[in-house]
């Protein structure tokens, strides 16, 4: 301690701010990305994901074959260079069907999650701003739709409608929406009694500012959240439609048709079965991983 | 002297973030006697609640982690860093309490008290349920509750934050401990509420002769039960003394301009409060040198190069200040912050 | 009434509906009256009514009974232009540093949400305004691109005094604005809410829930028990002699930072809890705990009533 000069203690010039901050600015977004990115099993789920949309629209279209015409004397081929899946029974190619499967099967997702996040957005959102009576009123109707049950209602369709995939869509929109209509209400309905709500209302703002500026954005992510669990729940109905007979009818191709057909066949052509399956299960997997992932991820209570 | 209860020893404690490591505890030592209340001040994010907590092993790894060269002796025998957990379970409740700031949190919601609080002493003891209810309610009666019969069948969301915060303090006492650590146990009570349990826990010290370390920020109640005292800011101890050392004769800047800050039943309204300007640094990267120097209106040159060592100015008083050091200008301190009421 | 009332606060009372027909009276016939340019401090205990007081005061509740003037006018019947001035006129500065600003907002767009919604400024000049808002409570431009979890407890609190400043306020109702801020940083805010008073001669209403740092910053306090205002009167005076048992109580739990005068002070522990509002007891709220409870106060509620010129308390004894 000996070695310090004496000149060291003079008053020293003010040179730091005590008000500064150090820490590097993130974005919520790009704080959520940075968690995502930590998550190896959730980012293993959206390179499946991406690699299985782009195999979905990219293979059928550079194929040899397409998905619905029928070479006879090719029918019943075990996996080959010409055939990577094999064929059916009525010498299509499988490669092609199940890529086809899958895309027609991720399409029916993504629009049933993106009608349930319109629905269900725009009605949990007004039922939880305006509650009170308008409130009361809507959560009845909820709960009457709540309690149809979403096979009937889709079997009772697809008698009016017919077979389809517009029947899928429709019966699942129809009652899809209620679990994000209620998760939605349930998330505004705390946000609206936060103090930076009460702040704008204070400010003069108008209900349409409150709802854009400061209750959607801190809702957006649990929605997305909910979207990826609710693509593969609609791709889990398609499939099972289809598996049981009701929903896409071949020559068109779906996983769940695919799926059905294979289990005809599993004992001596396994591969038929095998194929569909696996896809179907990584997609599902998938996005089930990746939805537990951005959980983690865009929850603000576990932020740090 | 008699061997201390507790020995801290160059705790260092860090939480590893996305943006590197926060270093909570910087090495922060100090020690505690049987029937000692020690009272570890400090402004939220000084470490003192992450002190305590580690003396109790309450904060989860990962993220946080003790450092190579902590040590915690507790009762002369227990190096608390290198228990695992099923050691601690043992130490924790049987030998040391800990009273929280919201005992709602800390109680479980779906059992009555006197469940909880007769569970406690099963959990270190073998006594029968019947016995184990009824020194429930003695412990209810202790910690001022009426009709403790009645009571030990409430169920936590049945009772008031005080009434929690005296079931809170019941629990804890359950085995006897020889060290209770309370952590800002009036912080979120109402101000006559707090009176209350403030007296509370003085006399409830005065009967057992148990060690408490209060973790607190408000000097009244440090004012109104410890012995001892340890100011921490940015995770180091600045100023560790007796009672009387830190509120007749603090030689920290810091411990000054806590003090001051507190207005006076007598400080005159159109004068401004003395504050400290600015902000505690963040310790996700903490300045070189000392580390209130930014906020110190008797900063040195030497304060920003390099952190000073404690200088003694007793035996129990000493300050990490380089105000001490002989080659330093004579500082007057603030007159309110040194003042004796009676004069 | 005298014309240098800014605020007008007469026969106040809001109810809140519960469940199962129960009535919640957070708020049940307040009389008070805030001078312009002055500090009033309205104090309690949780469950009080001084932040629903304060709420409905600026409109976010709508008051079941009794009139709020604002510059001679009710504030209740306002509408149209008369309303969004009014929200001009009077601001709020929140509790709670974390939750009273939008996490997904940069600071700049929250200081400058006033702005926007009265369109007072834009592009440059807005950004200089914020820019000097910042400045003016100790911040400095470049924290304009930042979100708030980046700041502290006390600066986050400074962004929502500058967020209330934005658009010149005459009246700001600080709700507890200091209670979640560490001692130090109590200090600083204090000591800014003084300096814009000086500068701008703003009117306050100070909510708190201790006398502590309420005596040192207001002119006049007023002191609430379970809906009821039991006292008010000016700062010096609810000091030197309190004239209500509860305040007296009030005064007596603060605690002080001096260990000698600690020992050597009588203090008035209140025995007991503070009773449900949902429940509370007749005649005078605050017999239950008080030490000179009577018969009387029991049957009835006391009037509340001049005792000195300026000086009102609702007390049985007085």
């Amino acid at each position: 301690m000996e070695t310090i000069s004496k000149d060291k203690f003079q008053p020293a010039q003010k040179t730091t701010n005590a008000e500064s901050i150090v820490r590097p600015s993130l974005t919520y977004w790009q704080d959520a990305w940075r968690r995502l990115r930590s998550n190896k099993l959730a980012m293993g789920g959206l390179i499946v994901l991406i690699l299985l949309s782009v195999l979905a629209v990219v293979a059928p279209m550079v194929s040899k074959f397409d998905y619905e015409t029928q070479y006879l004397k090719d029918i019943d081929l075990k996996p080959s260079w010409a055939h990577f899946f094999g064929t059916d029974d009525f010498g299509r190619d499988l490669w092609t069907r199940v890529w086809w499967g899958t895309r027609i099967s991720l399409f029916i997702g993504l629009v049933a999650a993106a009608l349930d996040l319109v629905i269900g957005v725009l009605y949990g959102g007004i039922s939880a701003y305006f509650g009170g009576k308008v409130d009361n009123a809507m959560q009845r109707i909820v709960e009457i739709i709540y309690s149809i049950p979403l096979l009937l209602l889709a079997i009772i369709l697809i008698v009016f409608l017919g077979p389809g995939m517009k029947s899928i869509i429709i019966a699942y929109a129809l009652t899809g929406w209620v679990g994000m209509a209620r998760l939605v209400r349930g998330q505004i309905l705390l946000v609206k009694e936060q103090e930076f709500v009460l702040a704008a209302r204070t400010l003069g703002a108008k209900p349409a500012r409150i709802i854009l500026q400061h209750l959607i954005p801190n809702v957006i992510g649990l929605v997305i959240v909910q979207i990826t669990f609710i693509v593969p729940l609609a791709i889990f109905f398609e499939s099972f439609l289809s598996f049981i007979g009701v929903g896409i009818r071949p020559p068109m191709a779906s996983l769940g048709n695919l799926i059905n057909d294979g289990a005809h066949y599993m004992r001596y052509q396994p591969h038929r079965i095998i194929f569909p399956t696996i896809v179907f299960s990584l997609i599902l997997l998938s996005f089930n991983v990746l939805g537990d992932g951005l959980r983690d991820a865009l929850d603000p209570k576990m932020r740090k | 002297m008699a061997k201390p209860i507790l020995e801290v020893k160059d705790l260092r404690v860090s939480f590893k973030m996305y943006a590197g490591e926060v270093q909570a505890v910087r090495g922060v030592s100090f020690s505690l006697h049987k029937g000692e209340v020690l009272a570890i001040v400090g402004e939220s994010g000084c470490g003192k609640s992450v002190t305590a907590q580690t003396i109790m092993r309450l904060v989860p790894t990962p993220p946080s982690y003790i450092k190579e060269g902590s040590s915690i002796l507790f009762d002369g025998k227990h190096e608390i860093t290198k228990m695992s957990e099923s050691q601690m379970e043992h130490v924790r409740g049987n030998e040391m309490g800990m009273i929280f700031q919201d005992p709602m949190t800390s109680l479980n919601p779906t059992m009555t008290v006197g469940a909880q609080i007769s569970e406690g002493i099963r959990k270190h003891e073998k006594v029968k349920k019947a016995e184990a209810m009824r020194r429930a309610a003695e412990l209810l009666t202790l910690v001022g509750m009426s009709n403790a019969d009645e009571r030990i069948h409430q169920y936590p969301h049945e009772l008031s934050g005080g009434m929690r915060q005296r079931v809170m303090i019941a629990l804890s006492l359950a085995c006897n401990p020889k060290l209770l650590i309370a952590d800002e146990p009036t912080t979120a009570l109402d101000v006559t509420i707090q009176a209350q349990i403030i007296d509370l826990l003085r006399d409830i010290q005065k009967k057992t002769d148990t060690s408490i370390i209060l973790i607190t920020h408000d000097l009244g109640v440090v004012a109104e039960m410890a012995h001892n005292v340890v100011v921490m800011y940015a995770g180091k101890v600045v100023e560790r003394g007796t009672l009387n050392d830190i509120f007749y004769n603090p030689r920290h800047p810091y411990t000054w301009g806590l003090l001051r800050s507190v207005p006076r039943l007598d400080s005159d309204k159109n004068n401004e409060l003395d504050s400290i300007p600015g902000t505690p640094p963040d310790l996700y990267a903490p300045p070189v040198g000392c580390a209130f120097a930014a906020r110190c209106p008797y900063a040195m040159q030497v304060c920003k190069e390099i952190d000073p060592e404690h200088f003694e100015v007793s035996a129990e008083h000493s300050s990490a200040c380089w105000l001490l050091h002989p080659d330093a200008p004579k500082v007057e301190m603030p007159i309110e912050a040194g003042r004796r009421a009676n004069g | 009434m005298a014309e240098d009332n800014i605020l007008e606060v007469k026969n106040l009372q809001k109810h809140f509906n519960l469940s199962g027909e129960r009535v919640l009276k957070a708020v049940d016939g307040l009389n008070f009256s805030i001078k312009r340019g002055e500090t009033f401090g309205l104090v309690g205990e949780s469950g009080c009514g001084k932040s629903t007081t304060g709420r409905t005061i600026i409109r976010l509740y709508e008051a079941t009974g009794g009139q709020v003037l604002f510059n001679g006018e009710d504030i209740h019947k306002m509408s149209g232009d008369k309303k969004k001035k009014f929200h001009r006129d009077m601001q709020m500065v929140f509790q709670d540093p974390y939750a009273s600003l939008n996490p997904r907002m940069t600071v700049g767009k929250i200081i400058a949400e006033g702005m926007d919604i009265h369109g007072l400024y834009s592009g440059k000049q807005k950004k200089e305004r914020v820019s000097q808002l910042l400045r003016d409570v100790g911040l400095s431009e470049e924290h304009a691109g930042r979100f708030p979890h980046e700041f502290s407890g006390g600066q986050r609190q400074r962004i929502g005094i500058a967020r209330a400043l934005a658009i010149e306020p005459q009246f700001i109702i600080a709700d507890e604005p200091i209670s979640a801020l560490d001692v130090s940083v109590q200090a600083q805010v204090v000591n800014l809410f003084k300096k814009l008073q000086k500068d701008r001669g703003l009117t306050y209403l100070f909510i708190a829930h201790d006398l502590a740092m309420v005596k040192h910053i207001s002119d006049r306090i007023g002191v609430m028990y379970l809906g009821k205002l039991v006292e008010v009167a000016t700062s010096d005076k609810l000091n030197a002699k309190p004239l209500h048992p509860y305040t007296q109580s009030l005064l007596s739990a603060i605690p002080i930072p001096d260990p000698d005068l600690q020992k050597q002070r009588k203090r008035v522990i209140l025995q007991g809890e503070i009773p449900s509002p949902l429940n509370p007891p007749s005649g005078c709220p605050f017999r239950t705990r008080c030490p000179h409870a009577m018969p009387e106060c029991a049957a009835t509620m006391p009037p509340f009533k001049e005792v000195e010129p300026g000086h009102f308390a609702a007390c049985h004894l007085l």
